[in-house]
């Protein structure tokens, strides 16, 4: 009941909270996407550089959180940003590069041959092949890679707020020092529904955008 | 016309030099099937991939028309020539009609002319357009997907048409039609078709010409009926079948060697008359045929003679009759069913157009030039 009266009577600042933390996953992703799919398309060429980013990528998501904020913090004090918002945005990106290239990675790869050799056949550019056949057939698959790096940032972004980020975290971070289960309650309950809603709304977005002849 | 000089492929392997295709020579003329034939790694499908450069040449030279294709830019030359895959390769994110315009738009089509073009093909293989042109390829049947592979070749209407094994996967009855259909198309569009296949009677089927291939060389190119009855060596023998001389009876219609003067007389005319006209044939049999002119039985010289009465109270009804077009295999078939030496045949309105005789069908394997007697 407390808990209750909590977020009603903070209601505002905790709309604020999550749009901080929304923004913060968002523009990481954005980024990651940005970056991480033209580098899945780009390794389908050679399958030992492919191994050699995946394993990097794959390096990097098990570094544990709190260790990568600190190991960045004498890198960007050199240009100021040693904590805050940044190192949060930098570390979040380079999570989210693993699902996203990885599964750009394989979808691009799983297109059936025929197709490529049909396209290929047909005198189309490898442009052409790129833009019209496998990147539409592969964008199912590349957006649950996405799916998956909003989902599991959505949790890294809270620890975040132990470097000054700001974000849903800020109410578990003060919870915890101030020993007050409403706002640790308030805040891990609004980072789990941030989550849950984030999962469902890029799954119809995935939906909507995957080709109507893939959908079964 | 495309031909092909001295074209060679060799690759380079860890056990060391592949010959996949060793100094091809061959043309086929405008307007003609060539079909590729030959048990799987014999360089057939080399040697067709070489042609839209799937496959680059290790050497030798393409020509498409007289023009040297080497000179040709790679992605221009792909899309003016026709090419069809086993695996189909339909674009699954595309709709019927978009797999179809994917060519056409390429090389610059306006929108609307491009679906008209598509409109038109897919009415074409017998499909409905409204129905199926705003339709994606899974919605579609196997049969049915591969006219479409077919007719998005078609598309910008290209000279020459490359086939890989087009057909292979389809069930023997639905490839049956296929090929039917597809013939008929090429009997009016004379496209310059290379076909790969390793089904000598796909082959026999399709091809104005068969290539028979082994390790990369071409043992025999020669019209399917001279394949099949002066294979030149033992390997090409083999491939064909012992039971080639068979095989060649798909190659002959009814129509090409039945006798059409055999007598026809109605059932209502005198006996006299009829021997007369037997007499005149040369021929101890008389068709009888009915007022629309069709075949419904037959009379003997021997019964008729010195009869009195009409044909018709002599007459034997037929136990089968075939359709001129058919092939000599479906009418030996239909004879060695009914038990008898001669079948009556009919004309597309089903009117007596002949007797085959099972004398005439082995005159005609036994022809050693090979060529069927008409035509």
């Amino acid at each position: 009941m407390e808990v209750f009266w909590f977020i009603a009577g903070n209601w505002a600042s905790i709309v604020e909270l999550a749009l901080e933390h929304i923004t913060i996953v968002g523009v990481a992703v954005g980024f990651a996407i940005v970056a991480g799919v033209p580098i899945g398309i780009a390794i389908t060429q050679n399958q030992s550089i492919a191994n050699a980013v995946l394993y990097i990528a794959s390096i990097i998501v098990t570094i544990p959180s709190i260790a990568l904020f600190g190991l960045m913090i004498p890198i960007l004090s050199t240009i100021g940003h040693g904590i805050g918002w940044l190192p949060a945005v930098i570390a979040i990106l380079l999570y989210s590069l693993l699902p996203i290239i990885r599964n750009t990675h394989t979808a691009i790869t799983n297109v059936d041959p025929a197709l490529r050799e049909a396209a290929r056949g047909m005198g189309m550019t490898s442009m052409q092949r790129l833009t019209r056949v496998e990147i539409p057939i592969a964008v199912p698959v590349i957006m649950a890679g996405v799916r998956t790096a909003v989902v599991m940032n959505i949790g890294v972004a809270a620890i975040a707020a132990y470097i000054g980020a700001g974000g849903l975290g800020v109410l578990i971070s003060r919870g915890i020092s101030q020993t007050d289960p409403r706002q640790l309650i308030t805040g891990a309950i609004a980072v789990s529904l941030l989550a849950i809603f984030a999962d469902w709304t890029l799954l119809k977005l995935q939906k909507l955008l995957t080709p109507s002849g893939l959908t079964h | 016309m495309i031909q092909l000089e001295n074209l060679t492929k060799t690759f380079e392997t860890p056990r060391g030099v592949v010959v996949a295709a060793d100094k091809v020579n061959m043309t086929v003329p405008t307007g003609e099937i060539c079909v590729l034939l030959g048990p799987s790694g014999c360089g057939k499908t080399t040697a067709l991939k070489m042609i839209n450069r799937l496959i680059r040449p290790t050497s030798g030279r393409i020509l498409i028309n007289g023009e040297d294709t080497a000179d040709r830019n790679t992605i221009e030359l792909r899309r003016q020539i026709g090419y069809v895959i086993q695996q189909i390769g339909l674009f699954p994110n595309m709709t019927v009609e978009e797999n179809i315009c994917v060519v056409p738009r390429m090389l610059g089509w306006e929108a609307k002319p491009a679906k008209a073009r598509a409109a038109e093909l897919i009415d074409l293989v017998g499909l409905d357009p409204h129905h199926f042109l705003y339709r994606y390829p899974k919605e579609l049947s196997g049969g049915q997907q591969q006219r479409i592979g077919v007719i998005r070749a078609l598309a910008a209407d290209p000279p020459v048409m490359l086939m890989d094994e087009p057909f292979g996967a389809i069930d023997p009855i639905n490839r049956e039609i296929i090929q039917n259909e597809f013939l008929k198309m090429q009997a009016t569009l004379k496209k310059t078709i290379m076909f790969v296949s390793h089904d000598i009677d796909e082959a026999v089927k399709m091809g104005d010409k068969i290539a028979i291939f082994r390790g990369g060389r071409i043992e025999q190119y020669d019209t399917p009926d001279r394949i099949l009855s002066h294979p030149v060596n033992a390997f090409v023998a083999d491939f064909v079948g012992a039971d080639r001389t068979l095989k060649r009876l798909r190659l002959v219609t009814a129509e090409m060697i039945a006798d059409p003067g055999t007598p026809a007389v109605a059932r209502g005319a005198r006996p006299q008359e009829a021997l007369q006209a037997a007499k005149a044939h040369g021929g101890r049999t008389v068709i009888v045929i009915d007022a629309n002119h069709r075949p419904v039985a037959y009379a003997t010289v021997e019964e008729l003679s010195g009869a009195h009465g009409t044909v018709g109270d002599f007459a034997h009804p037929l136990p089968a009759t075939v359709p001129a077009r058919a092939d000599l295999r479906a009418v030996v078939s239909e004879m060695f069913a009914n038990d008898v030496m001669w079948l009556a045949c009919t004309d597309d309105q089903g009117r007596f157009a002949g007797v085959v005789t099972q004398p005439a069908v082995t005159a005609m394997l036994g022809q050693s030039s090979g060529q069927p007697l008409t035509n």
